[in-house]
């Protein structure tokens, strides 16, 4: 008896040495973001098509998108997520963050004492960015305003409040790779890294698995809405007809091919995209348009 | 308990349990029609704006005469309480609308008064036009934020 708990007392402590290394954080190699600086003129676009604003705005529809007071409130069915504040005051936003830091934070989901964001954040698409235009991202919110609202906490149930626990999601659904490859033209590989990368299209559009990983089998093709009413439309597949034209034009100017105008959290994402280049629209419209079914 | 008592108590039971349709109103009809129809004639004025076809000053001002009337349509009886999407299938209208009434018709007017804009600009020109379909679109957009539920 003595031996089989020993037994076992050994395998618990090999496990939990496992998990701990299994779970621990994956920083991003200093030799990646040395001697890159970035410039704030180019950030801007970064920002936009990133969404930033879409989330860490201040709650409301009038709320201005560059004050990143956070605050917004995101439910799921793991819990309610609570966008926090990204503005630069030193206190309750990011204010003081170094570029390591920053970058870490938004490609890699880990905060700057080394725990793990949610990836209600979504880093496993911004870590598929280029190091360059983080790096202008964050020259770039450093003019941001800086707004001294509090974080409000994450809502959430045992057993998604073991932060360590995130490493092992991460394992399991952050990828390097792109999930459409094969030959692209030039605009639709701009597009690509436009929609996977910075405009992270899918965290809405892709269906999701039990444990909140994009089931990336039916990439773009609809989902339930995490806040429980409606759907997300499919934007791939046989039903989604629309034309590069179309969806380039409703990102521009918020119209539907049938003239509705875009509504729910989507017209937050237009409410950025919309500034951004024609080119960068016709782009991302390419590489919509060129999904399989 | 006769057997007539009890096929009629199962099917008093069953039309409780079952949410009314939105077709069984004729409000909800009527008030979707109406955004049909308006619908139909903004997408003249936005394929413009677009691009889509080219500028054409009377079709526009057709198009924007027709939406002026349809937003000058009396609403009182359009927007029975009872029928908002937690109540009925078949309606997107939250139950917000009913608990900010006041707000809901401000929305309304603003609408109104884009149109009226539009109407204004719709024959002169093409890049007037254009400038006025964006405050319309704005109009729609922020009633659709706060009292349009997102289509299922």
């Amino acid at each position: 008896m003595r031996k089989v708990i020993i037994a076992l007392g050994s395998a618990g402590v090999i496990g939990l040495a496992g998990f701990w290394a299994l779970t621990a954080p994956k920083h991003l190699p200093d030799t990646d973001l040395a001697g890159v600086s970035g410039s704030a003129d180019a950030g801007r676009a970064v920002f936009l098509a990133g969404g930033c604003a879409s989330c860490h705005k201040a709650p409301g529809p009038d709320a201005d998108p560059l004050v990143l007071t956070g605050g917004r409130a995101f439910a799921t069915e793991f819990g309610t997520f609570h966008a926090p504040n990204i503005s630069t005051d030193p206190e309750h936003g990011i204010g003081t963050w170094t570029f390591a830091q920053f970058a870490n934070a938004v490609m890699r989901g880990i905060a700057p004492d080394g725990a793990h964001y949610y990836p209600a954040f979504p880093y496993a698409a911004y870590g598929k960015a280029q190091v360059q235009d983080i790096a202008d991202l964050y020259a770039y919110m450093q003019t941001l305003p800086a707004n001294a609202t509090p974080d409000v906490a994450h809502d959430l149930a045992f057993p998604f409040t073991v932060r360590r626990g995130l490493g092992l999601w991460k394992a399991l659904f952050v990828s390097d790779d792109w999930v459409i490859a094969g030959d692209l033209t030039e605009q639709q590989t701009r597009g690509r890294y436009l929609v996977e990368a910075l405009a992270h299209c899918a965290e809405c559009h892709t269906p999701r698995n039990a444990l909140g990983g994009l089931e990336v089998a039916s990439w773009m093709q609809g989902a339930p809405n995490p806040s429980g009413r409606g759907r997300i439309p499919a934007i791939a597949g046989a039903d989604f007809k629309w034309t590069e034209f179309d969806i380039s034009a409703y990102l521009e100017t918020g119209f539907t091919p049938q003239f509705d105008v875009v509504g729910g959290s989507m017209a937050d994402v237009v409410q950025s995209l919309k500034e951004l280049e024609k080119t960068d629209l016709d782009a991302i419209a390419a590489y919509i348009a060129a999904l399989p079914d | 308990m006769t057997i007539t008592k009890l096929i009629g108590a199962s099917a008093l039971t069953l039309a409780l349990a079952l949410p009314a349709l939105a077709q069984d109103n004729p409000a909800v009809g009527a008030r979707q029609g109406q955004f049909k129809i308006y619908l139909q004639n903004f997408g003249v004025l936005g394929g413009m704006a677009q691009g889509r076809m080219d500028y054409d000053a009377a079709t526009a001002q057709t198009a924007a005469d027709n939406m002026f009337h349809i937003t000058r349509l009396d609403q009182t009886s359009m927007w029975p309480a009872g029928t908002d999407s937690m109540s009925i299938d078949g309606t997107r209208a939250k139950p917000e609308i009913w608990e900010n009434l006041d707000d809901f018709v401000a929305k309304y007017v603003a609408l109104q008064t884009a149109v009226v804009a539009l109407q204004a600009a719709a024959g002169t020109g093409l890049d007037g036009m254009r400038a006025a379909v964006g405050p319309v679109g704005a109009a729609c957009q922020a009633c659709h934020q706060s009292y349009r539920d997102e289509a299922s």
